[in-house]
């Protein structure tokens, strides 16, 4: 896949030639600065703020061109439309456009008219345009402008093949959330979960993989066997999971792109619960001998399991710190499930959950400062946050039967499946840590065990 | 085919009247008593090779098994794995079937309610079906001869949200290997 990123202002050149905007920021804009002083900044994580109104009218192009994917017009349409319905799924915005908007000429990208979206009531605007170039390739041009300032805040150009124009969209609504908010990016990515059917005592099961916004859905498996828990590598071309293949729970290591796999590690045990490490290197999964379920380690190309967790009892669903010196994991050693952070050779265990409820699937923030659980008491499954020390537990959903997080690579945003009382049914949520901002990822299938990718590149 | 059996055995215990909220309590001999004729809102299809039970089966099979042992599914309270003395009877039974079938080998299917997450009702599973194979182990059952695979919450055989189905779905089954 050809798909590269560079400032707008290496564009400058080749733009100018073809009459352009003008591109006129200075060489040192290529990040944006963390401590701007800027009054437009979206608060992800202390409290309820206020949706950002932000524009974003229909990116217009140089020049009409085809291309395999549709004109580079409507494709400046599309584009805007993806970039306005991402930032719209983080719930921390309220776009606006691109349909009902002025249209922008390609003059204006670069040299918006701030009084028209001033009246229009927009804190901020993203503008852009869509351009074929010679080689075939697609370049997809993203400003963000303070419109009460009347400041631009970033400009980012992303140059891909046309099959990829979605991708361009995505890194635009990125780079526009990254910089309104101060956190990591997250709509570039894809989702793996476990697409469900049939009856609730006889459910058919199969891995897919899709965009975070759902578009390029595929199977992975064909339902022929149960399998469970797909997990992303950090690296991501490889996922890790659970099938009953073997007529019984085995770890298997999946290739997403050629399909090809193969048993994490040799033997006739009883393995589920996999988990990479963060350097992709090591799988953490569970193991079952002689009916105890104790944690392990193994090299992500195989090899001899190291034991990390010796309590009897169940020990499961660990989960490594982002600097890969911890584990955090579930155990019902002290008579329920609760969770408890080791060293990653299983060293000083050390209970973290004292809510009074059993906690469990614990998940490591990719940004290292909370773990995702499941809590489960009084009757309901919620999926809350607490620090790796145990401090400072939220509840951020509150459901029947909420369970399984995945972290999105910013650390800001889980999904988890809910499930429902009764039919059993299953389908994908995202919440954000603010616990306001939940939303239902529609899945063609039903959907459980979500996993969230890295940020692709 | 062997899920739909154990579904059948189960829906015969509700319609002879004999489900209560613990479950694990029931007589084993009831299974059979009631394990005729009788038509159930899951697994129908499997019903009608129960039917043919009493009247003997294949020396060997899983019907058989359950003709002469009284049942191949014992259970469990909520988050246990502990054997209570009806699941003791029954697998002590199970065994003697197995005794007098030397050549039959059986995967023991352990299973959890809904009410737990994934993993965690994996293991419980496979904490449920040691527990079975430990015990026939026990009572002379060769290791060659037992398989254990849990399979979670993957497979309820009520399919209610109600304490009634979730005392059914923890279970552990002998499931005679074809």
């Amino acid at each position: 896949m050809r798909f590269t990123l560079f400032p707008l202002l290496l564009l400058a050149a080749p733009l100018a030639a073809q009459n352009a905007p003008r591109v006129t920021t200075p060489a040192s804009q290529a990040a944006a600065p963390a401590d701007d002083d800027t009054a437009l900044e979206v608060d992800i994580v202390g409290g309820i703020s206020q949706p950002l109104s932000i524009a974003v009218p229909v990116m217009p192009t140089p020049r009409a061109t085809p291309t395999p994917e549709g004109d580079t017009v409507s494709l400046g349409r599309q584009v805007a439309e993806i970039v306005a319905s991402n930032l719209r799924s983080s719930g921390l915005f309220t776009p606006a456009g691109p349909g009902g908007l002025p249209a922008v000429s390609f003059a204006q990208v670069t040299a918006p008219v701030f009084d028209t979206w001033r009246a229009n009531n927009a804190s901020a605007l993203v503008q852009g345009f869509v351009q074929a170039n010679a080689d075939g390739n697609l370049t997809v041009g993203c400003y963000l402008y303070d419109v009460s300032a009347g400041t631009e805040l970033a400009r980012q150009g992303f140059t891909v093949a046309p099959a990829n124009w979605r991708r361009a969209a995505h890194k635009c609504a990125d780079a526009v959330y990254a910089r309104l908010t101060g956190e990591g990016a997250y709509f570039d990515t894809r989702l793996v979960y476990v697409a469900e059917t049939g009856p609730k005592t006889k459910r058919v099961k199969r891995i897919a993989v899709m965009d975070a916004d759902g578009s390029n859905h595929r199977y992975l498996t064909t339902g022929q066997s149960t399998v469970l828990t797909p997990r992303f590598s950090p690296l991501g071309g490889q996922l890790v999971y659970m099938t009953y293949a073997d007529k019984m729970p085995r770890v298997y290591v999946l290739d997403i792109a050629t399909g090809s796999q193969r048993p994490l590690i040799a033997g006739n045990f009883m393995t589920f619960a996999p988990r990479y490490s963060p350097d992709g290197r090591n799988i953490l999964f569970s193991m079952s001998v002689a009916g105890n379920t104790d944690i392990y380690r193994v090299a992500a190309e195989g090899g001899t399991p190291v034991r990390l967790t010796q309590a009897p009892g169940i020990d499961t669903g660990g989960s490594y710190s982002p600097d890969g010196t911890r584990i955090v994991f579930e155990s019902d050693r002290g008579g329920s499930q609760q969770l408890y952070v080791m060293g990653a050779d299983g060293s000083n265990p050390r209970r973290i959950s004292f809510g009074g409820a059993a906690y469990a699937t614990p998940v490591w923030s990719p940004r290292g400062d909370f773990i995702a659980f499941t809590r489960i008491g009084g009757g309901q499954f919620r999926i809350g946050i607490m620090t790796p020390g145990g401090s400072g537990e939220k509840l951020l959903t509150e459901s029947w039967q909420d369970e399984g997080p995945s972290w999105a690579p910013n650390g800001r945003v889980i999904m988890f499946h809910r499930t429902a009382q009764g039919s059993g049914k299953a389908d994908l949520w995202s919440v954000d840590l603010t616990g306001v901002n939940e939303r239902r990822i529609p899945t063609p299938l039903d959907g459980s065990d979500p996993s969230w990718s890295p940020l692709l590149n | 085919m062997r899920i739909l059996t154990t579904a059948a055995v189960v829906t015969a215990l509700l319609a002879s009247g004999c489900a209560k909220k613990k479950i694990a309590e029931l007589p084993p001999a009831d299974v059979t008593s009631g394990a005729g004729g009788t038509t159930g809102a899951d697994g129908a299809t499997g019903l009608g090779a129960d039917g043919s039970v009493a009247g003997g089966a294949v020396a060997g099979s899983q019907a058989d098994l359950v003709a002469r042992a009284g049942s191949d599914t014992i259970y469990f309270n909520t988050d246990k794995y502990e054997l209570d003395d009806a699941s003791r009877a029954t697998l002590d039974a199970q065994a003697a079937w197995l005794a007098a079938n030397g050549a039959v080998r059986v995967t023991i299917e352990g299973h959890a309610d809904e009410r737990g997450t994934r993993e965690y009702n994996l293991a419980l599973g496979d904490r449920r079906a040691t527990a079975a194979r430990n015990h026939l182990a026990a009572r002379g059952v060769a290791s060659d001869r037992m398989t254990v695979v849990s399979w979670g919450k993957e497979r309820p055989v009520a399919a209610g949200s109600d304490e009634q189905s979730w005392a059914q779905n923890r279970r552990s089954v002998t499931v005679t290997a074809q």
